[in-house]
Formats: C-alpha cells, sequence, structure tokens
C-alpha cells in the first residue's frame, strides 16, 4: 500500500509550536497564491512509523547479509561512524556561520583532507565533490584547465579503455571532450600498442581505474604513465578500487596527477540506496591552483576558507561538500589508523582470491589470474548449455538471501559476475556464498525453469521492467486524475 | 585482529593454503611496494576517539533555532523526531542502489512516493529520485535545455543564490553554452526590459528564482508571458514555499529545480541535502538522474523499478544525459518523511508562520528606521538595509547567541551595507524581540 491509499483527509501526524505571532495579511498577488492544496498524505504518527518500517524490511542491505557487487566496495559501515557523524554540533550548523564558530568542522576537513593525500600520493586535494562521477568531472575539468592554462588548445580528446565504469566516457563528454575508446589487451590489461595509437598532441588525458574492474593490476603502469606524460597528456586516476592498494602503494607513486576517492567504498561511509556519497579530488602539486574553491586554509591557528584563486576551475557544488559523510570517513580513518587501514588492503585481497579459488570449480574466471580486490567471473557455458543466463543466477541468488554480485560488466565480458567481497566478510561468508553458488548450477543443469523463473522468496518475484519503460508510470495516479 | 576484520590468524593461512600462495606477499605480484607505513597514527579505540572527536565538534558553535536568522538557501526548521529516527533504519542506509529490484522494494517505493510528492508541490509531471544539490540540479536543467532545442544560452536572473550561478558557470562553460546574467528591479524582481533585449535566436533557457535569493516572489505569469516560443523556463524555487505559492506549472515551467534541505534535513554545514528536478512528461528522455517507476511482477503483484535506463551513463556512456551516478536518494527517503509526517496542512502551516514571523521582523525593523531594500512581495526572506558596522556586530551576535542576518556582501561584493534576514517556524516572538535590542 502506498502512503497516498493510507492517506485519510483530515487526520494529522504533526505538531507544530506557538511561536505567539499574530497573522499578516498576506500581501502576495492572488495569482501567485497556491489554491489547490497539493496531494500530500494525511497521516497520524503511528502510520508513518509503520509504512516506512515494512518499506525498510523489504530492502536486502548490508547489515542484513553479505553484498559481493564488484567495484561498489559494500563492506560494513561502521555504527561509531553514524553516530559521530550525527552529533549536532556536526548536523546543526549552518554553512555561512562566521567561521570562528566552524573552526570544528573546518578543522576536521583540513585534516581529512591531509590524511587522503597521504593515503594516495597526492600533494593537494579537495573535499567538495559530492560522488565518484562528480569527483571525475572536476577531475577533468582540472585536465582541461591545465592545458588550457598553458595556450594548448588542441587536446580535444580523452582515453578511456572499454573495461572502465560508465561514468567515465560520461563525465569526460560533460567536460567537452570526445571520447576515445581502447581495446583492452588479451590479459584484460591495457594494450600498450592500443594505447600509443591513440596518443598524440590532441590528447589531454588518460583516465584509468587500477586495479582495473577485472581486478587486475596494470603491471605496466610505469611504462603508461612514461608514455602519457611523453605525450604531454595527464593521467588521472578512478578510485573505485582503491581499497585494494591500501598499505601497498599510492596513486601518487604510480604517476598519476589526478585521483577521484569515492568515501562510500574505500572509506567505509554507507551507500544510503544510492547515495549521498563522497568523491574527494587530489592533484599533484602544479594542479593544485586549478581545484575548485572554496579551499580551507590554515592561517596561524585558524582554519578559513579561501575563494581567492584566480586559476580555479570554479565551484563545483554549493557550500562545501557532502561533510556529514567527511565525518564519518575522518572517524574510519581515525579508528582503522596506519595499522588497520594496511590490514583493510590486504584482507580484502586475501578475500577476493579465496573466493577466486572457490568460484573458479564452478565457472571460469575470466582472465584467470592472481587478483587484487576483486575478480570477473563468466557463466557463459552454463548460458550455452542450459539457457540460464547470468540475470538468472542473481536472481536465484536472492532466494537464498545473498545479494547478486555485479552482472553485465565491465561490457568486455559477456554472462559475467564481478564479485567483490570485501574485508569485513569472514571465511564463513565466502565459503556459504560458493556454497549457495555450486547449488544453484547444480538446479540450473537438473531444472533450467527453477532458476529462469526465479525468484521466489522476494517480497516480489520478477518485474517487468521492459513495459515499466516502456510505458512509464512515473508517480501515483490518483484518483480522478486524467 | 580489529572490530571490522574477521580474520584470525587460522583462517589466514587456510584460506592461502586454498589459494596456493605461501604469505599474502605473492598475492601482490608485479604490485610495487611503494609504502610501509602511512604518516598517521595507529587506529584508537572507539572511547578514545569518542572524546577527541566530541571535543572537535565542541570548536563549533550551534545556536538556538529561535536564535537563528539566516537562511540564504538552508533552513533551520522544526524536524519530527520520526524523520531521523525512520530514515536512519539501516536497511535503508545501508543499501546500496536498487538494480536489484526484488530485494528493494523498500527504496524503490519510497522513492516513488517521493517523486509524487515532488511533483505534487511543483504541479509538474516528473521528477527524478535526486541530484546532489540545489546548484547541480540547476546547473543539469542548463545541459537539459540545450539537450531539448540545441541552442547555446542560458540567461539567468542574477537574483537567483548566487553560489547556483557559479556552479552553472563552471558545469555549462566546457560544452560552450553561454550563461548570461539578467539584473534586477527596485523591487528585487528580474528586469524584463533587460530580459528581452538579451533574448535572441541562440537563447536556450531563461532561469528565475520563486522565490529568489532575496526572498522575493517573481511573476512567473508575467515573465512567461515575455517569453518566445520554445525556450525553456527554469524555475528555482524552494519547496516549502510551494505550500503557499501556486505551483511552477500554473505558469508554463518545463523544468522545477531547487534545493530541497527544507524539508527535513539538518543544515550539516551546506551538505548533503539535496537538488530536486522536476520536468514535463514529453521532455523525460533528456532527463539527467534515476527515475523510479510502477510495475508489476510475473504474478502481477504492483511493484517499482528503475525506468529509462538507457539515459544513463552505465548504459548509453559517453552518450547518456549526464554522469550522475551516485544521487542522494536516502536524502530523497528525508524528504518524503518529513511531507509525509506535515502532510497538505502542516506544510502550509509552516510556510504561514514562517511569513508571519518575517513580516513581524520587517515590520519592527522598518519602526526603527530601517529599510527593505526591495519591494516586491516576499515571503519569509528579506533584504534590508544595515551599516556599515554591521559586518562586525554580525560576528558580535554570534557571541551573544544569535545567528544575525547574514551580511550580504559576503555573498555578493557589490551589495555594501545589506544583510538578508530568514525567518521560520521555529522564531518565536521573543527571540525576534530579543534580536531587535541589538539593533
Amino acid at each position: 500500500m502506498t502512503l497516498f491509499e493510507l492517506s485519510k483527509s483530515g487526520r494529522i501526524g504533526y505538531e507544530l509550536p506557538n511561536n505567539n505571532i499574530e497573522d499578516f495579511e498576506i500581501e502576495i498577488p492572488e495569482h501567485l497564491l497556491r489554491k489547490k492544496p497539493p496531494k500530500l498524505p494525511e497521516l497520524n504518527e503511528v502510520d508513518i512509523v509503520r509504512h516506512y518500517t515494512n518499506l525498510a524490511s523489504k530492502n536486502y542491505s548490508v547489515d542484513v547479509d553479505f553484498y559481493p557487487l564488484g567495484s561498489c566496495t559494500m563492506k560494513y559501515n561502521p555504527k561509531f561512524n553514524e553516530k559521530m557523524a550525527s552529533i549536532d554540533n556536526f548536523t546543526l550548523i549552518h554553512p555561512y556561520q562566521p567561521v570562528e564558530t566552524v573552526q570544528g568542522s573546518l578543522s576536521l576537513m583540513y585534516e581529512l583532507k591531509n590524511m587522503l593525500c597521504e593515503i594516495t600520493g597526492m600533494d593537494d586535494m579537495t573535499l567538495q565533490p559530492a560522488a565518484g562521477a562528480h569527483g571525475e568531472l572536476t577531475g577533468i575539468l582540472i585536465a582541461k584547465a591545465y592545458h588550457l592554462s598553458k595556450g594548448d588548445t588542441k587536446r580535444i580528446k580523452a582515453i578511456v579503455p572499454d573495461s572502465a565504469h560508465g561514468t567515465n566516457p560520461a563525465s569526460a563528454r560533460m567536460a567537452g571532450f570526445e571520447v576515445v575508446e581502447i581495446k583492452s589487451g588479451p590479459d584484460g590489461r591495457v594494450d600498450l600498442n592500443e594505447l600509443e595509437k591513440a596518443l598524440g598532441d590532441d590528447v589531454a588525458v588518460l583516465m584509468l581505474t587500477n586495479p582495473n574492474t577485472l581486478g587486475l593490476f596494470e603491471k605496466d603502469i610505469d611504462k603508461i604513465t612514461e608514455m602519457v606524460h611523453k605525450a604531454g597528456a595527464l593521467l588521472y586516476y578512478d578510485g573505485a578500487n582503491l581499497n585494494a592498494l591500501l598499505g601497498r602503494t599510492r596513486p601518487g607513486d604510480m604517476g598519476f596527477d589526478i585521483v577521484h576517492l569515492n568515501l562510500h567504498k574505500t572509506f567505509s561511509t554507507p551507500h544510503g540506496m544510492g547515495g549521498p556519497g563522497s568523491g574527494p579530488v587530489g592533484v599533484k602539486k602544479h594542479l593544485a591552483k586549478f581545484l575548485p574553491i572554496p579551499e580551507i586554509i590554515k592561517d596561524g591557528d585558524v582554519f578559513k576558507l579561501n575563494y581567492n584563486k584566480p586559476d580555479s576551475i570554479g565551484m563545483v557544488r554549493s557550500f562545501y561538500g557532502n561533510f556529514s559523510v567527511m565525518v564519518r570517513a575522518y572517524v574510519y580513518i581515525k579508528t582503522m589508523g596506519n595499522d588497520g587501514l594496511k590490514k583493510v588492503g590486504h584482507m580484502a585481497v586475501l578475500n577476493a582470491n579465496y573466493l577466486r579459488k572457490k568460484v573458479e570449480k564452478i565457472m571460469p574466471i575470466a582472465y584467470p589470474d592472481i587478483c587484487m580486490h576483486e575478480f570477473v567471473s563468466t557463466c557463459e557455458n552454463l548460458t550455452k548449455e542450459t539457457g540460464v543466463k547470468a540475470l538468472d543466477i542473481a536472481k536465484r541468488l536472492l532466494d537464498y538471501g545473498v545479494h547478486a554480485p555485479t552482472m553485465y560488466f565491465p561490457l568486455i565480458v559477456h554472462e559475467d559476475f564481478m564479485i567483490e567481497p570485501t574485508e569485513t566478510e569472514s571465511k564463513d561468508t565466502l565459503d556459504n556464498f560458493a556454497e549457495i553458488l555450486k547449488k544453484i548450477f547444480e538446479e540450473a543443469r537438473q531444472n533450467p525453469d527453477l532458476v529462469k523463473n526465479a525468484p521466489y522468496n522476494t517480497p516480489v518475484r520478477r518485474l517487468d521492467d521492459v513495459t515499466a519503460s516502456r510505458k512509464p508510470i512515473f508517480k501515483f495516479n490518483f484518483k480522478g486524475d486524467k | 585482529m580489529h572490530r571490522y576484520i574477521p580474520h584470525t590468524e587460522e583462517e589466514i593461512n587456510e584460506m592461502l593454503n586454498e589459494i596456493g600462495v605461501k604469505s599474502l606477499e605473492d598475492l601482490y605480484v608485479g604490485v610495487p611496494k611503494t609504502i610501509d607505513n602511512y604518516n598517521f597514527e595507529n587506529g584508537k579505540d572507539e572511547f578514545t576517539l569518542k572524546n577527541e572527536i566530541i571535543k572537535l565538534s565542541q570548536k563549533n558553535k550551534i545556536f538556538k533555532p529561535e536564535n537563528i536568522f539566516m537562511g540564504a538557501g538552508i533552513y533551520f526548521h522544526h524536524i519530527p523526531t520520526i524523520v531521523e529516527h525512520l530514515a536512519n533504519n539501516q536497511r535503508f542506509v545501508t543499501a546500496y542502489t536498487p538494480y536489484q529490484a526484488e530485494v528493494s522494494q523498500g527504496t524503490l517505493q519510497a522513492l516513488f512516493e517521493y517523486q509524487t510528492m515532488m511533483c505534487e508541490l511543483t504541479g509538474m509531471e516528473v521528477a527524478n529520485s535526486s541530484m546532489y544539490d540545489g546548484a547541480t540540479a540547476l546547473a543539469e536543467a542548463m545541459l537539459m535545455a540545450v539537450r531539448i532545442n540545441n541552442r547555446h544560452k542560458i540567461l539567468v536572473s542574477k537574483a537567483i543564490n548566487p553560489e547556483y550561478i557559479k556552479v552553472s558557470k563552471t558545469y555549462c562553460t566546457p560544452q560552450n553554452i553561454e550563461i548570461e546574467e539578467i539584473s534586477w528591479t527596485d523591487e528585487g524582481t528580474i528586469d524584463l526590459d533587460d530580459l528581452k533585449n538579451k533574448i535572441d535566436a541562440d537563447t536556450s533557457a531563461v532561469v528565475v528564482g520563486y522565490p529568489n535569493f532575496f526572498g522575493v516572489i517573481e511573476d512567473l505569469k508575467l515573465i512567461k508571458e515575455n517569453l518566445p516560443e520554445k525556450i525553456i523556463f527554469i524555475v528555482v524555487s524552494e519547496p516549502i514555499s510551494l505550500a503557499l505559492l501556486e505551483p511552477p506549472k500554473t505558469f508554463g515551467a518545463d523544468i522545477v529545480v531547487g534545493e530541497g534541505q527544507s524539508l527535513g534535513i539538518t543544515p550539516n554545514f551546506g551538505g548533503p541535502g539535496i537538488g530536486f528536478f522536476t520536468t514535463l512528461e514529453k521532455y523525460v528522455r533528456k532527463m539527467p538522474g534515476r527515475i523510479i517507476g510502477e510495475t508489476k511482477d510475473i504474478e502481477g503483484k504492483k511493484g517499482y523499478v528503475m525506468i529509462l535506463q538507457t539515459r544513463e551513463q552505465h548504459i548509453r556512456r559517453a552518450k547518456a544525459t549526464s554522469n550522475i551516478c551516485s544521487n542522494h536518494a536516502l536524502m530523497a527517503l528525508y524528504n518524503a518523511i518529513y511531507m509525509a509526517t506535515m502532510g497538505p496542512q502542516g506544510l502550509k502551516q509552516v510556510a504561514l508562520m514562517s511569513y508571519n514571523a518575517a513580516h513581524y521582523l520587517s515590520k519592527k525593523l522598518e519602526e526603527k528606521g530601517y529599510k527593505r531594500v526591495f519591494s516586491g512581495p516576499f515571503l519569509n526572506e528579506f533584504a534590508f538595509t544595515v551599516n556599515e558596522k554591521y559586518k562586525e556586530k554580525w560576528h558580535e551576535l554570534a557571541l551573544n547567541d544569535f545567528l544575525g542576518p547574514i551580511p550580504l556582501e559576503f555573498i555578493y561584493p557589490e551589495l555594501k551595507n545589506i544583510a538578508l534576514a530568514c525567518c521560520t517556524e521555529v522564531n518565536t516572538k521573543e527571540s525576534i524581540n530579543a534580536l531587535l535590542k541589538n539593533f
């Protein structure tokens, strides 16, 4: 039942304070005053509590069970972070308050920025971008500003590997670049010949995810860096998979010029059904002047916001970023510290390789090599044999109470699963997942229809998303409308 | 051992065995080791850290809600307890984007209901399930307008939130879209003569605030009458105002966007809030962001899924309508619960109480000789003249526990000796009278 069907005219769920102020005549022209009230629901408090509590119970989440979505880093979201982010002295702060009354927030942001620079090996950073893709756009605009500042106007292309996240080409396009996609080599990594062919004096930037979306480290990274820089272009690091590198190496050490991070991946802040996240962007010294305004600076013991950066790409959003998300990431880094963060990377890589070995017994791994934090497997053989597709297996997994991995991505592998266990999952959880997967493969061979018609045990059965897009229903249809 | 990492030593060895390697080091084939340690402290226990963070937070100063007279895009309203309580349900908080719809019906229905309520407030036909904030929602609206009519100039009222204009320029300039600002009149409304002069064959869209940044209510009807056909009419609005104001759709708005923080979200030092984005059905395929639609499962049971995904980056890549992936879905949930709690009456009462409080403050200031800067009708924010000492006075007010009207010079350097006051339903007559003693 929707809120609107539960609604009863005249019921209320709110109370407001009495401000002791008399009614003033409404001096707004008649035609600008609302004639018909919005059809918002009218509910009692308990109706609302039950509605949302019941809705929540229909959701799968990290707190329910294993969520092995590749490239999404669905690690456990610590409750202590939530608690600290909800402190009144952090949440009830207006962004335009006098600077002397927001020193706690600015201090936290300044320290977070410095810790993230240390983790990535970069020299300076902005915390403003609201999400990974927003960070990408910010980073690519910085690349653009850099070339233009040198009077170099012919660099109109951005190179993106075919295994890249869809946001990479989309962000490059938004920054006004022509996108050149290069094919991966037979080992799933950047093909240096393809790269060489694509590079030239019209290329502004190469966007690279390392480890890439197949979970493979770009072993030729030193060579790639050299080639890109020699061509006069910049190297951009998509931080979606940074979790794998914690405690081992840093994008800055590999020669990347620009980095974006996803605090909602590597740094444990919750995904919130799709957001809010946070996508800080770090740069090497020579690009610092292009970072967005305002920047947080320390002047003696006082933190300030500096808007005076003539070479900046400008503002990328209002105010200073998703502060509450930053608090969570800050608390996480402080909790893990140097010793803990190193362990995060190591255990993430251990878990992925262990699960890879388990899954390998069930279906082929697309690029059977030691992996980093994730790997890609394919059920193409099973599909040929039984007609059961990756999508069907994904739906059947839901019946067994675990979330499906990322599917049909990267685009260069067919009928694939991209599996990222993260470090917060135990061996038992991984064993259980492999057992379930094995069982589903057996089911597919014995009774393919059983799997093709899954799921059965979920709040709804398989949904018709084709009609949903062909004849879209965007909102609740109130009786009497249309 | 760490409380967030479950592996025992024994398990680590078993796992290495299964993989067929001797040590963790063997898993990093070809991955250079460039760091031994990060240059910061080791991890701290929860008890110690909690005290440190609370201490850090106390370097911020918070104000009693009734003593806050600053808005300018972020507002302090009463937030019913159940909003945060319900939105904090970890089955919402720790869920991912609803790619597996069958186990995401909670998310999907809540967002579908959110979209419905945003359509009700704005009068528009379609809402997406959120953008990052009001500024990026506007920037994306401009890009959408250009996709619709393939023209490359946007005319923006200078009386909308200046940060929105700055962000829009960051987004539009790389795509060779020109943004030109339209001045305001003595009433604080868009200057129609300036607008008409600047409209040409390459004008894609016109943007106005409703209410605008100065709190003034623009006459959307009059503005629309001055727009040639095919120009996309973009309205930036504040959702609580729409409980009192006629929806922009009535006056021919094509896209209505804005910041939704006022609907049940704490100020959070400016983020996260939420950008709302609404438009007409005929433009939906040009729209950015995720949209939730209603459908049925194979047994005919009602359910919800993400729809029209072929607009989005994970399918369309470089040809997507936007690069947006993560959005602000959880904040849409806050908005939805707030709207469901307040209902049509509650929301209107909030708007009216805010109106009354702001008009009371305005009247009292006028009695003390302060003048309103603009003569146009206003809702709960208004600009008034102050003397040159007010910039320092504003800091003194903070010491005396008032977050006073913001000196506008911080935001518009050309607007000297003007402050922007804001009232909501949480300001009382007593707190307003107490503030006035400082004027």
